[in-house]
């Protein structure tokens, strides 16, 4: 057998969170190795929507939220490319009074998170967003909220993890994963790799990590259903969302209008997904009537991608209960892409200090294994 | 069953004909309004010239095929204008929008003919206005009667070339100068195989010749080097360099290229159909086999849009699939006419591969591009920036194939989705990493195969 | 760029507009043709400032042709029929 190639860190899954620790950890002078099965940045963290957001995340996930901002700001001194990222804010609409309410019930969550947020009636708005359809009778508004560019983020943070010496292997599937003796070994079709921490950032896929050591959460997979527009003049200025889903647009100064939301259809097991076209036509529909300047203007391409989904909508973060040295960051719900700058952070101080200042309260793998204990 | 046929080209007609001749009623859809293809586009009604003055040599192909669409619009569910714009198997569904209101039809077999368009090599100043695909030139006349210019520089390669300049000769359109940028020897060693059909090569000939009688400079071997203009709207001149080297500058108002044709094959791909690079046609081209059947169960592939062929065996393929889609449907087969159009499909097929050796893909003009020529004219993207994206040291990491560089770069992710600057991108791509154009890869499809217009927000209820 | 007419143009006459001025096309036009035949000399300018743009395989597959017709929205000029009365902008 190959001799196993020796690192202090073995990472396996190239999205934004993998490759985020990747840079971190090669940054405090670990050897860390990443192995990706595809091309970093393939899967969710390269097809989702490009939301930048702080508004409207569960309580748990804020503060890792707050942390990833401020190195979202700081991209550009970090990794010597701001992926595109503009603070545009993120205007949240409400189409009813009930939504309305819901919007004005997160005020007190940003309060406790000093996360700055305005509620904006019927006359703000109109006067703020002229464009705005007339179904639209309130907004919440996060100033400091805004977009990137998802194809870049993940592999702009696996060059800059390059650069300061970390080993990111592409097409290199993990195809065995054994723990023994604090050490962990990983088969490769690039031979076989061992250290004695990993770090799980497989996306859906960490699922089967995950229970590989006995640690199984009820993680299903879920396929954005997104689409381009032709560019247009530029005029929806802020990334919007709407309270109780559905749809999400934001547009990019080039003109183009992404939009989102439901479902398409994929197959993890390939891996494969791609948009349904019933969806599509739904969600133009759905976007028109925020947005009735949008007719007559073309969708021109749509796409989907797989992310891990769990019961209670928020990833888990933080150590393994069952193995020593492995750690866990996946299942990010649809909403990986702004927290992955600090995953990587996080995950960098669990793994090399064993602590990290960042609350994980709500976020542990436990909440399932307690779950699944047999009551009473 | 339902059958589906999607497009009313060569291969579409005589596909539909044969299902019909069976006794099926199929779903037959075409993006144009009176069907019948790009080859033989008919004008609009008004138009009055003659069959001989539309089509030339081949008006009595034209015809037949014109009377044959007609004769079946009646005997299938016709759906005119109307794009599909996106398939799925198992079960299968095909997305239609016309008019822009969106509609979904089922289908159990479907035989996509969805042809092919212009393939072409980006020269500086390519985007200006005045500038087209050969086709374009071809259709202009055709369809409009226009010429796209005065004074036109024809410049490419391949039988379309020859053609759209005997046609434009023909017209009495202004022809400035034809430039084959095929060297004369490559063309002669590939003669060889050429007469497997006598006819079309004596037809090529024959353009050649009457364009020379009638004094049109034309050259061989040649290189464009830029399409020049003093406002940005306007074409003056075509700057090219002969086969000895020499530098020239063409006068001309307008400028048709093309370089053969490549298939529109985005229908072929969502249908999952497995598309592989053809290294003599210089191709991606769905996997068929010469009967039209697909790896793909209930999918039948004919025409252009199943690896170039030309028209002629564009109506060969259509009956063919047809037939094969009879057979797997356990309804009856013409064996007789099966064994006739394999004889002659075959016999194309070699055929075709000499036309290919004769012109090919001018690989090494896209590979020698400026790093300053707009490569992909949708999202303005320059040949200097695909190579820049395509660095290892770049700050996106280096892009290993086409897909990559078009997520860093946005090349190909316009409103044609990489039709135009696809294979072009693929060998500047494929020349900057030293690698073969099969590797880069192709641009994936991706639903929708045209633009999709928003429609109207729904009345409030 | 200008589309010369070279045959089959005894067709009848119409009137559209382009760019807010009345002008003169045949019937069986298609926009491309109605506009590049006369004094329209381009469609539409590109979104990334590299100029002007009048379309380029006229077989609605390179979408460089897209043209603002009012009721419409955003059409390709090579395969959108032109009919009096019709109000076109450069998009």
């Amino acid at each position: 057998m190959t001799t196993p190639r020796e690192a202090d860190v073995l990472v396996i899954g190239g999205g934004g969170a993998g490759c985020s620790a990747a840079l971190h950890l090669a940054r405090r002078g670990a050897h860390v190795v990443l192995l990706e099965r595809g091309l970093v940045g393939s899967q969710a963290s390269g097809s989702n929507y490009g939301g930048v957001r702080q508004q409207g995340r569960h309580p748990a996930e804020l503060p890792v939220a707050k942390r990833s901002h401020e190195l979202w700001k700081r991209l550009p001194q970090l990794i010597g490319t701001d992926c595109e990222f503009v603070q545009t804010g993120h205007l949240k609409l409400a189409r009813s009074e009930a939504e309305a309410a819901e919007l004005a019930a997160y005020l007190d969550v940003a309060r406790s998170h000093a996360l700055e947020l305005q509620l904006l009636g019927r006359a703000m708005l109109r006067a703020r967003y002229p464009w705005l359809g007339p179904s639209v009778v309130a907004a919440s508004f996060a100033p400091g909220d805004g977009s990137a560019n998802p194809r870049l983020l993940a592999p702009a943070l696996a060059q800059a993890a390059r650069e300061s010496g970390a080993a990111i292997l592409e097409h290199t599937a993990v195809t065995a994963c054994h723990h023994g003796g604090g050490r962990f070994l990983l088969e490769t079709a690039a031979g076989p790799f061992t250290a004695p921490r990993l770090l799980n950032t497989a996306g859906f896929w960490g699922g089967q990590l995950a229970a590989s050591f006995g640690e199984p959460v009820p993680i299903r997979h879920l396929t954005p259903n997104m689409m381009v527009t032709e560019p247009v003049p530029y005029f929806i200025r802020p990334n919007i969302g709407v309270a109780g889903g559905g749809v999400y647009m934001r547009q990019i100064p080039r003109g183009n209008i992404i939009i989102g939301g439901g479902h398409g259809t994929g197959d993890p097991s390939v891996p494969m997904s791609r948009p349904s076209p019933e969806v599509t036509l739904q969600v133009m529909q759905r976007a028109v009537a925020l947005v009735p300047d949008l007719a007559g203007v073309s969708v021109i391409r749509s796409w989907s991608g797989i992310d891990g989904i769990l019961p209670d909508k928020i990833p888990v973060v933080g150590p393994s209960l069952t193995t020593p040295g492995l750690f866990h960051a996946f299942g990010f719900s649809g909403h990986g892409f702004q927290l992955g700058p600090a995953i990587g952070a996080i995950l960098c101080e669990l793994a090399l200090d064993g602590r990290t200042e960042t609350p994980l309260d709500g976020l542990s793998i436990g909440r399932f294994a307690r779950a699944a204990l047999p009551v009473g | 069953m339902r059958v589906a046929v999607v497009g009313a080209g060569p291969a579409g007609v005589r596909a539909v004909g044969q299902l019909v001749r069976a006794g099926l009623h199929p779903l037959w859809i075409d993006e144009a309004p009176d069907g019948g293809g790009r080859i033989y586009q008919r004008p609009p009604p008004g138009f009055r010239r003659s069959p001989q003055a539309l089509y030339g040599l081949e008006a009595r192909k034209a015809t037949a095929l014109h009377a044959a669409l007609d004769a079946l619009k009646p005997r299938a569910d016709w759906r005119p204008d109307t794009l599909v714009w996106n398939i799925a198997t198992h079960p299968g569904r095909l997305n239609l929008m016309r008019d822009g209101v969106a509609t979904e039809q089922g289908f159990d077999a479907a035989i996509l003919c969805t042809g092919a368009m212009d393939r072409v090599v980006p020269v500086p100043g390519w985007t200006r206005p005045g500038v087209t695909t050969l086709g374009a030139a071809q259709i202009a006349l055709k369809a409009q009667g226009c010429a796209i210019g005065q004074r036109v520089a024809l410049v490419g390669s391949g039988p379309l070339l020859w053609l759209v300049a005997y046609q434009y000769l023909r017209a009495g359109a202004g022809l400035a100068a034809v430039l084959d940028t095929t060297p004369f020897r490559r063309k002669l060693q590939a003669l060889r195989g050429l007469p497997h059909d006598p006819a079309t090569l004596a037809k090529g000939l024959f353009y050649v010749t009457r364009l020379r009688a009638a004094g049109i400079p034309v050259a061989e071997g040649a290189t464009p080097l830029a399409i020049e203009g003093e406002a940005p709207d306007v074409v003056a001149a075509l700057r090219w360099r002969d086969a000895a080297g020499r530098e020239h500058r063409l006068e001309c108002d307008a400028v048709g290229l093309g370089w053969g044709v490549r298939p529109e094959l985005q229908l072929a791909d969502l249908a999952g159909v497995p598309i592989g690079f053809d290294p003599v046609q210089h191709n991606w081209v769905p996997q068929r086999d010469l009967t039209g059947r697909t790896p793909v169960a209930g999918i039948y592939l004919a025409g252009d849009g199943a690896g170039i062929g030309g028209a002629a065996v564009a109506e060969l393929a259509g009956a063919r699939a047809a037939q094969a889609l009879l057979a797997d449907a356990g309804l009856p087969v013409d064996t007789a006419l099966v064994a006739r159009l394999e004889r002659r499909l075959l016999r194309q097929a070699r055929f075709r591969t000499a036309l290919e050796r004769a012109f090919p893909f001018p690989a090494h003009l896209a590979a020698a591009m400026p790093d300053e020529t707009i490569l992909c004219r949708c999202e303005s993207v320059t040949a200097g920036e695909l190579r820049a994206a395509a660095a290892p040291d770049g700050p996106h990491g280096a892009s290993p194939e086409v897909n990559r560089a078009k997520a860093f770069t946005r090349i190909g992710m316009g409103r044609c989705q990489g039709r135009v600057c696809g294979a072009a991108a693929a060998e500047v791509l494929a020349a900057r990493l030293g690698c073969d154009t099969a590797a880069i890869g192709r641009l994936r499809g991706q639903p929708p195969v045209k633009p999709l217009p928003i429609p109207q927000p729904e009345a409030a209820p | 760029m200008r589309l010369v007419r070279l045959t089959d143009q005894d067709r009848p006459e119409i009137r559209f507009v382009f760019e807010g001025q009345e002008v003169t096309a045949r019937a069986g036009d298609t926009l491309l043709t109605a506009i590049l035949a006369g004094d329209g000399g381009f469609l539409r300018t590109s979104e990334f400032g590299d100029g002007p743009r009048a379309g380029f395989c006229l077989m609605g597959a390179c979408q460089d042709c897209r043209v603002f017709v009012e009721g419409q929205g955003r059409v390709r000029a090579c395969t959108t029929p032109c009919a009096p009365g019709l109000r076109v902008r450069r998009a």
